[in-house]
């Protein structure tokens, strides 16, 4: 079993008099894929902010390596951040960069990589992502399905070892949320990257996750096999939201 | 009332001098105004208040005062505290300071306008804070206010004149000097009046153009 690279002691987040997150702990190994699932609202969202330093936790420990993500000074914030790729419910591609430079302009600013290294491997991860011949393009000329799959390359571009999913395909039209989703089960076959995923497609995260956490009231309700969460899950409110989505 | 062609020509060697003067003014006060403004708002962005709130009130201080009176202010004041500076400079520099609380403002809108998704998407690709700025927010910033910024530089165009009150030779200075002399009024003041017509007015249509062509 390989080593443990996540874990979240005793965290507590709360918006306001809202608290979301309840003294969670759950914790990841390298390079583990897990699913997030629960009800709207449970605080799925908050857990991927959180490991991004997008929010800060109000209580409890947050490591990322052994190292502490919070409290830690912004020096080790960065580091660790480096090492997370993320990618939104809404893309969040930059509008006025082409697609290429959207991928190459991280690796270049922050890994230090040459132009036409940064280049030559976002080629191969649009080649990857099927598209190609997009390079040039704007993001506001792609489809949706197409956005999502360039932010993908871009979150890839700076080889992480973790890669966190929000809903990738809920803002997608129908048609074009298999393509995305057959992309994420390549990768997740493919390479080594821990992939935590919050997604609503069952059957995606039955097909790929080592692991399934169930959420509500701002803890971790149930956890397991996604056989043993999706047939046979032991807890009340998890039988429900399951025969609600699916 | 007649109109004496002959005057016109006698004032345009100081109509072009006037002129030249003029087009300094709103060059360097743009290029002020668009720089001091920026600083304003990434100011009202910092994350101390103890930058944010002295800039805030500098900033309303000189918006809410009058651009004449503060040209006055630093043409007759500065020079008691041992700062000389010719007419011109202080003209320029008022002109582009008033002006900056102004561009301030929009270069703050066109800021918060930026979605919250794009700083979430540099966070998460560890971009530091100054590529941030100057790679993902500025450029989406300022081509949406580029319009607005222009508008600014048209309607400090028309504010230039106000320099004739500490004697910049600019345009209406000029005419004023030319009726001194001549006590010809009509044609050096119509004159000018046409010249700023004349810049301001395909100024304005390019401001539209590029509002088409942005939004
Ligand atoms: N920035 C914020 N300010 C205030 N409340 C927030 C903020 N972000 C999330 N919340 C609240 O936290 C709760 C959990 O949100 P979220 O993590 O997005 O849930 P999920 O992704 O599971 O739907 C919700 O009640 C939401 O309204
Ligand atoms: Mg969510």
């Amino acid at each position: 079993m390989s080593e443990e690279l996540i874990r979240f002691e005793n965290v507590t987040k709360r918006f306001g008099e809202n608290t979301v997150l309840d003294d969670l702990c759950f914790s990841v190994r390298a390079g583990q894929h897990v699913t997030l699932i629960g009800p709207s609202g449970s605080g799925k969202t908050t857990i991927l902010r959180l490991l991004m330093t997008l929010e800060k936790p109000d209580a409890g420990t947050i490591r990322v390596n052994g190292g502490k993500l919070h409290p830690a000074d912004e020096k080790h914030r960065r580091e660790v951040r480096k090492k997370i790729g993320m990618v939104f419910q809404h893309f969040n591609l930059f509008p006025h960069m082409s697609v290429l430079r959207n991928i190459t302009e991280a690796p270049i600013r922050v890994l230090g990589k040459s132009r036409e290294e940064a280049e030559a491997r976002g080629r191969e991860l649009l080649e990857m992502v099927g598209l190609a011949d997009k390079y040039e393009a704007r993001p506001a000329q792609l489809s949706g399905g197409q956005q999502q799959r360039v932010a993908i390359a871009r979150a890839l571009a700076m080889e992480p070892k973790v890669l966190l999913l929000d809903e990738v395909t809920s803002a997608l039209d129908p048609e074009l949320v298999a393509g995305v989703l057959d992309l994420l089960r390549e990768i997740a076959r493919t390479t080594d990257i821990t992939m935590i995923c919050v997604t609503h497609e069952m059957n995606f995260a039955r097909d790929i996750s080592d692991e399934v956490l169930m959420f509500d009231g701002g803890r971790v309700i149930e956890s397991g096999s996604p056989e043993k969460i999706f047939s046979d899950p032991e807890h009340e409110r998890t039988r429900e939201f399951l025969g609600a989505v699916l | 009332m007649n109109w004496d062609w002959a005057a016109v020509v006698d004032f345009l060697p100081r109509f072009w001098d006037g002129l030249l003067v003029t087009l300094q003014v709103l060059v360097l006060g743009s290029v002020l105004s668009f720089t001091l403004g920026l600083v304003w708002a990434l100011g009202f962005r910092a994350p101390s208040r103890f930058v944010r709130w002295p800039v805030h009130a500098v900033t309303e201080f000189v918006r809410t005062t009058p651009l004449l009176v503060q040209l006055f202010f630093l043409f007759f004041v500065l020079p008691e505290w041992g700062v000389q500076f010719s007419a011109m400079t202080t003209g320029t520099l008022a002109i582009g300071l008033h002006y900056s609380t102004y561009t301030a403002q929009v270069y703050r809108a066109g800021i918060d306008a930026v979605p919250a998704g794009q700083w979430e998407a540099a966070t998460a690709l560890s971009l530091p804070r100054h590529r941030t700025w100057l790679t993902v927010i500025l450029p989406q910033a300022l081509r949406r206010i580029a319009p607005a910024l222009g508008n600014y530089v048209i309607a400090m165009l028309k504010d230039t004149p106000l320099l004739a009150g500490i004697s910049v030779l600019e345009l209406l200075q000029q005419s004023r000097l030319e009726s001194a002399a001549t006590f010809q009024y009509i044609e050096p003041l119509t004159v000018v009046g046409v010249a700023f017509v004349l810049i301001a007015y395909p100024a304005s249509l390019l401001v539209r153009s590029l509002e088409r062509r942005l939004v």
